[in-house]
């Protein structure tokens, strides 16, 4: 057991070994395969934050019925009885002009701003939650209540959320066109570094193989340096989002306070770095694999 | 254990190495392979070691047709054999220990084990003394018997020579021999190849001859 253990971490070593050779050379390969990870992981982790920011403003979906300015009280108590005996609506709530402007005083910090204008510049509003909350019926639930008397606007104020929704789609499809093409340099990258380790150690693998080695002895020590090789890249696209994301989150902070929010960047999650991890061990263990098995099947007997 | 059986080997090119080449080889036996430089000497060693693939007739090593074997199955009929090679094959990154080393590595043996059959095979070629250095250092006969500790490491049944007196001084040449015939008491068989007449002269063990690929009677 303990013989195996040894074993094991004498190969780990080697292979640290073989990639530092060369520091200078070794720590540059791993910075490009880590430039080249962080680019479609961190874009990941900024879609991931955008998609949080649409879930805490569209928590439910709900209908802005704005009344002309000059609508009479009667006429809002009507209106009022009618939405609430409406079968599609589970609850109004009636926001009065008054109380609007009072809010917007409070919650953006523009009173000054408000404190001089000379007329209170809202409507009337009601606000409609509706029972379904599918794009569809809200769709349908929107224009009926649009035709209504004194009804000036009815605003879904969903409809941005579906929009970036829309966006996020297009965003996550961008990254994961991103991830593929760079997922096919970092092979390319470990393909050739491969490619020339073989190349000085072309006899060795010749005598090797006349002396009874099998192919997975000769591929072995290459194949774990390219999943080693990998995985340090891994690491260091990991540390690059997490810096990254740091810097940035410091920049966010004035700019969330403006807007009143309480909003941080979050960085990959533990199972995304693992992920992320493993998945570049992976394709570094795959662009090893390709020259060894290539240069292998070439020196096979005719 | 070796069996030849109308063995035709033409490489690319249309050069015929071998015509029609049929013989056997018995367990334990000692047997020479001489010919002039051309003749197909070091092309019949291969074709043992399936190196190279015969383009007719059979190969048999241990009733194996090695000729038709698979990529995979390759390994394990070399590692029965031991091989020494026309041009050394050795590393020269690494010590004359850890040279010999390799085919124990290879094979998958205990780390402790191994040490100790690789001081006995530089024991057995008198190189024990220089089991540090690199082979870079060592003269042609001490790399030639370099060469056959790391054949012997592994106690193959069978061992293969290609020309393994060849740049080598009388003196050495009758050293490596001498290495050779204690194998042969011990049982091994072996082959070797070489055109050196004067090592042939003091033996009476059997004589192969190639002629432009063909054995003569």
């Amino acid at each position: 057991m303990s013989n195996a253990f040894n074993q094991y971490t004498g190969t780990l070593r080697n292979v640290l070994r073989r990639i530092f050779a060369s520091p200078l050379a070794g720590t540059l390969n791993i910075l490009v395969i880590g430039i080249a990870l962080s680019l479609p992981a961190g874009m990941y982790v900024l879609l991931k934050n955008a998609q949080i920011l649409v879930a805490q403003f569209s928590g439910t979906p709900q209908i802005s019925l704005f009344l002309g300015v000059d609508t009479k009280t009667d006429d809002v108590d009507n209106l009022h009885k009618q939405l609430a005996q409406h079968p599609a609506i589970a609850r109004v709530e009636f926001v009065a002009r008054a109380q609007a402007l009072e809010q917007l005083k409070q919650s953006t910090g523009l009173s000054d701003v408000i404190g001089g204008l000379s007329q209170n510049p809202l409507p009337d509003a009601f606000i409609v939650h509706s029972r379904q909350s599918d794009a569809q019926s809200l769709g349908k639930l929107r224009l009926e209540l649009a035709k209504l008397p004194n009804v000036e606007q009815a605003q879904l104020d969903s409809d941005w959320a579906y929009k970036l929704e829309a966006l996020l789609k297009f965003g996550r499809l961008a990254v994961l066109i991103l991830a593929s093409l760079l997922s096919l340099a970092l092979i390319a990258i470990t393909f050739n570094i491969i490619r020339l380790q073989i190349l000085t150690q072309r006899d060795e693998i010749e005598i090797a193989k006349l002396i009874g080695a099998t192919n997975g002895f000769i591929r072995r020590p290459f194949l774990y340096f390219g999943a080693m090789q990998g995985l340090l890249g891994g690491v260091m696209a990991w540390l690059i989002v997490a810096a990254s994301m740091l810097l940035l989150n410091h920049q966010l902070s004035p700019l969330a306070q403006l807007y009143a929010s309480q909003f941080t960047l979050r960085t990959l999650s533990l199972g995304d770095g693992v992920s992320l991890l493993l998945f570049s061990a992976y394709l570094g263990w795959l662009g090893a694999w390709l020259p060894v098995a290539r240069y292998l099947s070439q020196i096979e007997p005719r | 254990m070796i069996s030849f059986n109308q063995v035709h080997k033409r490489y690319p090119g249309g050069y015929e190495a071998l015509k029609n080449v049929s013989f056997d080889i018995a367990e334990g036996e000692m047997v020479f392979l001489t010919g002039h430089s051309g003749a197909g000497k070091s092309t019949l060693l291969k074709l043992i070691a399936a190196i190279e693939r015969p383009n007719s007739g059979s190969v048999l090593v241990n009733n194996q047709n090695v000729g038709v074997l698979k990529g995979g199955a390759l390994p394990y009929l070399r590692r029965n054999l031991g091989i020494i090679f026309q041009d050394h094959k050795l590393l020269f990154d690494r010590s004359v220990f850890d040279n010999v080393l390799l085919p124990l590595q290879i094979c998958g043996f205990d780390h402790r084990e191994s040490g100790k059959r690789v001081r006995a095979a530089l024991d057995k070629v008198g190189l024990l003394k220089r089991e540090k250095a690199n082979p870079v250092a060592l003269s042609g006969g001490e790399q030639q018997r370099l060469c056959i500790a790391r054949a012997i490491v592994n106690r193959p049944s069978i061992l293969l020579a290609d020309e393994p007196t060849g740049n080598l001084d009388a003196a050495y040449a009758q050293e490596i021999m001498a290495i050779f015939k204690s194998f042969h008491q011990v049982g091994a068989t072996l082959l070797i190849s070489t055109h050196d007449e004067s090592v042939l002269q003091d033996t009476d063990v059997r004589v192969l001859l190639l002629k432009h690929g063909e054995l003569q009677k």
